[in-house]
C-alpha cells in the first residue's frame, strides 16, 4: 500500500477501498513490525476507549435496531410482540412510503447532479487569477458551515406566501402570490435547490483542490503540441479530475440521502407527508404514530440503501480511475 | 517580466511565465470574462441574499410590512432580538452549544488520536480489519438508528444531559478523525520514534512527548470538522434535548421557529445570532477552515 501523506493534495480514494484493498493484499512486503511494546498487542490497549464508544453508541444501536424492525413495538411499553417479517411487507405495500422513498432519491440525485455542475463551473471560473477570486470563494463556500436549520429558516423567509422577496418579483412582474411550498413538487424542488446551493462549496472547493493538483506544464506540452481550449479541457482537466469527481459524487449523494435538517425547517415534511425524506419520517412514525418497529424497519432500509450506494459508487468510480491510467 | 493582458507575438509565448501566458491568453478572450465574472457576482449574491432578508426581516416590527428587499435604514429596530433572546433563549442555546462542541471536540481528538496510533503503526490483520470496520461506520446515517438509539439513552437517563449528547457526539465524529489521524500518523517518519525508543523512551512518553506534538496539522483539521459537525448537529439532538434548559443552538432555532410563525422577524433575529459565532470563527480562521475542510473531504 503506497503511504499516501495526509498534506498531499491530490485527491486519494475513499478510505473503505484504500483499506480494503490492503487488507486484501496482505501483509506489505515485510517490513519492520516494530519496537517495545509495539511488538506485543499491548499497544492496542490505546484504540479501546474508542471502541468501547461505538459498541455502546453505534453497534448495539445498530444490531438492536434490526431486532426492533421484526417487532409491532410501540416505542414505550415493556413487551415488544414479535411478528417476523411484517414490518418489512408492509413498508414495501405502503404508498406514502414509496413516494418519500422517491422523494429520498429525487433529494440524493438531485442534488448530487447540481452540485456537480454548479460545483465544477465555479471550481473552474475560480480558477482562473482575477480579482476577488478569494472573496467570491469565501462566500461561495459560508453556508456549508452554517447549520442547515439556520439556512433552512432563511429561506423559508424568501419563500414565505405573504411578503416573502420571491413573492414581490413575481408582483412586479404582474403575476399573482405563489404558495411555493405548499404544492409538493414545488416544495420538493426547493428543497433540493436549498440543500445544493448551501452545500455546493463543498463541491467546488474538491474542484478546485483537484484542479491545482494538475500540473501546468501539461497544459503547456498540450499547446505547445496545438491542442485547442476544449481538447485541453477534455483531454487533460476531465480525466485528471476524475478522483475529485469520484469524492464529491459520493459526498453530494450521500449528503442528499440522508436529508432531513432542511426539510424539518422549511416544509416539516408536508403537505401531509409529501416533502419528507426517509430519515424525516423516521421520526415521525416513532415518535407521533408511536410504531417504533416500523421506524426500526425504515432504519434499517435506510441504511442497506445508503450502504449500497457508497460501495457500488466506490467501486464504480474507482474502476474507472484505474482504467484510466 | 511583468504580466500584461496585451497578447504577445507568438514566437515569444515560451519563453514567458506560465502566469503570463495565461493572463494574455484570457486578454484576447474578454467577453467571455466579462460573463463568466458577471455569473459569478451572481452566484455570490444568491448566496447572499438568505443572510441580507434575514437582516432586514430581523431589523423591522411585526407590523411592518415593507418589502424584505428593502433595508430599514430610518428606523432599525432591535426588539427582534430581544424576543429571541428572552423568549427563544438563544444566548443559554449557544452557551449550551458551546460546551458540547469543546468537549466533544476535545474527546474525539485525544481518543481519536490514541486509537488510530496502533492502527497505523502495527498493521496486523486484526488492525486493518478494526481499521475498516472503523471507517464503515462513517456512513451510517444517524436517524437509521434513531429508535434503538434514543430508547439506549432512555434506559441510560441520558436523554436532555450534557454527557449523554456529548457522548453521542464523539461517537459520531471519531470514525473520521481516527481515519485523519492514522492517515497523517503513517506518513511521519518511524526513525523518530525508534530514536526515542533507543533513548529508553517508554510507549506513554513516545506518544505523548514524540508523536503528539508533530500531529498539530491534522489536529486542526479534526477540529474543524468535527467543531462545525456538532456545532451545527440537528437530527439527532432535536430528539434527545427536548428541554430548553439543554437545548444546543439548531434544536432552540428550530423549536423557536415552530412557535414564531406568525413573528418571522424574532426567528430572522435567532438565526442570525445562531451564525454569528460560526462567521466570528470563519473570519479569523479563513484559511483553516477550507484547508480542513479539503483534506476531510479527501479522506
Amino acid at each position: 500500500m503506497t503511504q499516501a501523506t495526509a498534506s498531499s493534495s491530490t485527491v486519494r480514494p475513499s478510505p473503505l477501498i484504500q483499506e480494503a484493498s490492503s487488507l486484501a493484499k496482505g501483509s506489505p512486503p515485510r517490513r519492520r513490525r516494530g519496537f517495545g511494546a509495539r511488538r506485543s498487542g499491548l499497544i492496542n490497549l490505546l484504540y479501546l476507549p474508542a471502541i468501547l464508544l461505538f459498541a455502546v453508541f453505534t453497534v448495539y444501536p445498530l444490531i438492536s435496531g434490526v431486532g426492533y424492525s421484526f417487532t409491532n413495538w410501540d416505542g414505550y411499553s415493556p413487551e415488544k410482540p414479535f411478528v417476523g417479517l411484517e414490518n418489512y411487507l408492509r413498508l414495501f405495500q405502503d404508498e406514502t412510503f414509496r413516494q418519500i422513498l422517491g422523494n429520498t432519491f429525487v433529494y440524493g440525485i438531485g442534488s448530487m447532479v447540481i452540485q456537480q455542475i454548479l460545483g465544477l463551473a465555479l471550481a473552474l471560473a475560480l480558477d482562473r487569477p482575477m480579482r476577488g477570486r478569494g472573496v467570491a470563494r469565501a462566500i461561495i463556500y459560508l453556508p456549508v458551515l452554517v447549520s442547515p436549520v439556520i439556512m433552512g429558516t432563511m429561506y423559508y423567509l424568501l419563500f414565505q406566501f405573504n411578503n416573502g422577496a420571491f413573492n414581490d418579483i413575481v408582483v412586479a412582474f404582474g403575476g399573482e402570490r405563489v404558495a411555493w411550498l405548499s404544492q409538493p413538487s414545488a416544495a420538493v424542488a426547493i428543497i433540493v435547490a436549498v440543500n445544493s446551493l448551501q452545500f455546493v462549496g463543498i463541491s467546488m472547493i474538491i474542484y478546485l483542490a483537484g484542479l491545482q493538483s494538475i500540473p501546468q506544464t501539461y497544459y503547456e506540452a498540450a499547446m505547445l503540441d496545438g491542442a485547442g481550449a476544449w481538447q485541453r479541457f477534455t483531454g487533460i482537466t476531465v480525466p485528471l479530475l476524475q478522483p475529485a469527481f469520484a469524492t464529491s459524487v459520493v459526498l453530494n449523494l450521500i449528503g442528499g440521502l440522508k436529508l432531513f435538517d432542511v426539510i424539518k425547517v422549511l416544509t416539516n415534511g408536508g403537505p401531509g407527508y409529501s416533502t419528507n425524506s426517509v430519515s424525516s419520517l423516521i421520526g415521525i412514525t416513532y415518535f407521533e404514530n408511536q410504531s417504533a418497529g416500523y421506524a426500526s424497519a425504515m432504519g434499517v432500509v435506510l441504511f442497506v440503501i445508503i450502504a449500497i450506494f457508497t460501495l457500488a459508487l466506490n467501486a464504480l468510480l474507482n474502476r474507472r480511475r484505474l482504467e484510466q491510467q | 517580466m511583468t504580466a500584461t493582458t496585451a497578447t504577445p507575438a507568438p514566437s515569444i509565448r515560451s519563453s514567458r511565465s506560465p502566469k503570463a501566458r495565461r493572463s494574455a491568453r484570457s486578454g484576447g478572450r474578454r467577453g467571455a470574462n466579462i460573463i463568466i465574472g458577471a455569473a459569478l457576482v451572481l452566484v455570490v449574491l444568491v448566496q447572499l441574499l438568505p443572510f441580507y432578508v434575514a437582516l432586514t426581516t430581523a431589523l423591522k416590527t411585526k407590523t411592518d410590512l415593507s418589502s424584505q428587499w428593502s433595508f430599514p435604514f430610518a428606523n432599525l429596530f432591535f426588539g427582534n432580538f430581544q424576543t429571541a433572546i428572552q423568549d427563544g433563549g438563544i444566548l443559554r442555546s449557544i452557551g449550551n452549544s458551546v460546551i458540547v462542541t469543546v468537549v466533544a471536540t476535545a474527546l474525539v481528538c485525544v481518543i481519536g488520536a490514541l486509537a488510530a496510533y496502533p492502527l497505523a503503526r502495527r498493521l496486523t490483520r486484526l488492525n486493518k480489519v478494526v481499521m475498516l470496520l472503523i471507517i464503515g461506520l462513517i456512513m451510517i446515517p444517524p436517524l437509521s438508528v434513531l429508535v434503538p438509539l434514543y430508547s439506549l439513552l432512555n434506559q441510560l437517563h441520558a436523554l436532555n444531559t450534557y454527557w449523554g449528547i456529548i457522548l453521542v457526539m464523539t461517537t459520531g465524529g471519531l470514525p473520521l478523525a481516527i481515519f485523519l489521524y492514522a492517515a497523517f500518523m503513517r506518513s511521519l517518519p518511524l526513525a523518530i520514534e525508534e530514536a526515542a525508543v533507543v533513548d529508553g523512551a517508554n510507549l506513554l512518553q513516545v506518544l505523548f512527548y514524540v508523536v503528539f506534538p508533530m500531529l498539530k496539522p491534522v489536529t486542526v483539521t479534526v477540529i474543524i470538522l468535527t467543531g462545525v459537525g456538532v456545532w451545527n448537529e440537528f437530527a439527532l439532538s432535536s430528539f434527545v434535548l427536548t428541554e430548553p434548559a439543554q437545548k444546543t443552538i439548531a434544536p432552540a432555532i428550530a423549536a423557536f421557529f415552530s412557535t414564531q410563525s406568525s413573528n418571522l422577524g424574532a426567528a430572522a433575529a435567532a438565526s442570525l445570532m445562531g451564525v454569528v459565532p460560526v462567521l466570528i470563527a470563519y473570519l479569523f480562521l479563513q484559511r483553516y477552515f477550507i484547508k480542513g475542510m479539503v483534506a476531510g473531504a479527501e479522506k
